[in-house]
């Protein structure tokens, strides 16, 4: 929700101001949600955000996935005294990229995280304790389910778009080939129809490093002093230099020294260069806002998604949507490098979709789409892709 | 001499534009393989009920399309079709960008991969102004519809109308229709085609289709 701005004068006006978690339960039982790996679910509890004004013909709505360990805090603060605004504050906000004095735009934390969403974190009602490494396999479908559930409670037939980077373009995917009447269009930034094994190996790499944390303890660690911090900093440590490029750590740091202007020569100095204290930083802050089991849990569902494995080949999956397409990749992202986002743009063309396709020269590799440098050129394509996708419909 | 260096909105390009309409059927499916902003395929989609897809590469005709609300892919066209599906589209508009790229056999080639026929408007340097330059004034042609300097000319290739008749022999290419453009207007049957006009479409396709 968005409060008077007028009220707080000292807030950007081009910011969302504060906002309010919001939370819903749903798939109480006997309905509870059957997940893909045949388990079933529920309750779950949903939380979201939502910025901007449900119109009331209910077609401004525009969804917001998040990526591997987002959360549903887009934009502006939760309390005014907060350091930093939402992940995608550049992005989503009045005059934004992403609209907000013209479209309600919604984020919900996925399911399987740690941001409010039923998780590992969550209680299990069967047992009144944390569901911990018994939470029941998920899949990239099953988080786009529960988000679709909350659409409906939302009372949004269908949305005027999804969008979502890596991890949360395959929501976007997913969502085009699971819920083709749902969406009038669909935006997908550095991601791709699956992970490639290169990917899988640093997830894999990534949760060696939590299983063998002994702190661990099989994943039932809650209620314990000490968590496997060790571990889920280790994995976030690998899993950043992943979303980074050799073009943006040369361009950042170097091999520029953080303590000294020489080298010590003392084997037990683990960040003489400014790029090891810079990982080490990124794997200490990671670990104030992540649980080890979430960690596990979604880097699994990543590996595991593969669209075409899941609802046959694109050409045929994507062509059951009048969707519009907007397919975005960047030039040094190699996590989802262009030729992943090319494979989408080749399928859609063959299904004789409307389909935009641009790769954005950055050197700041697959991160590209959150940091505000290289928001603008983003936003040139995408705020004019909605208005056109809004006004098309209008016409209709 | 007296060179142009701004491209002002040239008054041949709404003619080129017509002329292209003109050879269209309505409700085609049509790629516009360097569409600039766009201009050609909204009009195409609006006034034609086509499908349309346009190619560019220069960032703010990308934009000025995304804008339009015409689908476009950033591609290099050098390089950048081989993600198109074969036969994907009833005509590829190549207008003005043949002589720019770097093999234009293969490009062509390409477009009729893509494409059943392609609409290829090509600038003729066999005409009498840009031949009188060279002759007289012994320098590289600066004209009203070629305004650049050699350095600084997007044209690679120079060809005439006779060249790209022996091009499409040599690729292959049946060509379905020639249209000199002689002052503003395209001129089915002209007198001296390659003297008079300073551009030609010619439509393509391959034999057999």
């Amino acid at each position: 929700m968005v409060t008077d701005i007028e009220h707080t004068p000292e807030t950007d006006p081009r910011s969302v101001g504060l906002v309010e978690k919001q939370s819903v339960t749903l798939f109480h039982p006997p309905h509870e949600l059957t997940l893909e790996g045949d388990k079933s679910l529920g309750p779950i509890t949903i939380a979201y955000e939502t910025y901007g004004q449900l119109n009331d013909a209910k077609d401004n709505a525009i969804f917001i996935c998040h990526a591997l360990t987002g959360d549903a805090h887009v934009a502006g603060r939760r309390r005014p005294e907060d350091r930093k605004p939402g992940w995608w504050d550049a992005f989503v906000g009045p005059g934004k990229g992403i609209d907000t004095s013209k479209y309600f735009v919604v984020c919900a934390n996925v399911l399987g995280g740690c941001q409010g969403t039923t998780g590992p974190t969550s209680i299990n009602p069967a047992t009144g304790k944390p569901y911990g490494i018994n939470f029941p396999f998920l899949t990239i479908a099953d988080i786009v389910r529960v988000h679709k559930a909350l659409v409906d409670y939302l009372g949004i037939e269908r949305l005027l778009g999804v969008v979502g980077g890596s991890l949360g373009g395959m929501q976007v995917l997913e969502w085009a080939a699971r819920y083709p009447d749902s969406i009038r269009s669909a935006v997908i930034l550095a991601s791709g129809p699956r992970l490639s094994p290169q990917g899988i190996a640093f997830n894999a790499v990534g949760r060696r490093a939590i299983f063998t944390d002994p702190r661990f303890r099989d994943g039932d660690y809650y209620g314990q002093e000490d968590k496997p911090q060790f571990g889920l900093a280790l994995a976030r440590m690998i899993a950043h230099i992943t979303y980074l490029s050799e073009k943006s750590i040369e361009m950042k740091f170097g091999r520029r020294l953080q303590h000294s202007d020489e080298l010590t020569y003392d084997l037990q100095r683990e960040t003489e260069f400014q790029i090891e204290s810079y990982l080490h930083y990124q794997g200490k802050r990671f670990v104030e806002r992540f649980d080890a089991n979430s960690y596990l849990l979604l880097t699994r569902a990543m590996d595991y998604f593969d669209l075409e494995e899941a609802h046959g080949p694109m050409r045929e999956s994507l062509a059951r949507t009048d969707a519009r397409f907007l397919v975005v990749s960047y030039t040094t992202d190699w996590l989802f490098p262009t030729s992943q986002s090319r494979e989408i743009v080749s399928a859609l063309l063959d299904a004789r979709r409307d389909v935009t396709f641009l790769e954005l020269d950055s050197p700041h590799g697959h991160d590209a789409f959150l940091i505000e440098s290289e928001l603008p050129m983003l936003h040139d394509v995408v705020s004019p892709f909605f208005d056109v996708t809004y006004a098309s419909h209008a016409r209709h | 001499m007296c060179a142009k260096r701004l491209h002002m909105p040239d008054p041949l390009d709404v003619l080129t534009d017509e002329l292209i309409m003109s050879q269209i059927e309505r409700g085609s499916r049509v790629i516009d393989l360097g569409c600039g902003d766009g201009r050609l395929l909204n009009r195409l989609k609006v006034e034609h009920d086509c499908s349309v897809l346009g190619v560019e590469l220069d960032y703010k005709h990308f934009v000025a399309c995304v804008t339009r609300g015409v689908p476009v892919l950033q591609a290099n066209l050098n390089k950048g079709l081989e993600d198109i599906p074969s036969g994907s589209f009833d005509f590829a508009v190549f207008s003005q960008t043949l002589q720019q790229v770097h093999r234009p056999l293969a490009v062509l080639e390409e477009i009729l991969r893509i494409a059943r026929r392609a609409l290829v408007v090509v600038p003729n340097f066999g005409h009498w102004k840009v031949r009188l330059q060279v002759v007289m004034q012994g320098r590289a042609p600066v004209t009203d519809s070629l305004p650049y300097e050699w350095f600084e000319s997007p044209n690679v290739h120079f060809l005439t109308m006779r060249d790209f008749r022996d091009l499409a022999m040599r690729g292959n290419f049946r060509i379905v229709n020639e249209l000199p453009i002689i002052g503003n207007r395209a001129v089915g049957q002209a007198w001296l085609p390659n003297l008079r006009a300073h551009s030609a479409l010619y439509v393509l396709e391959r034999p057999g289709d």
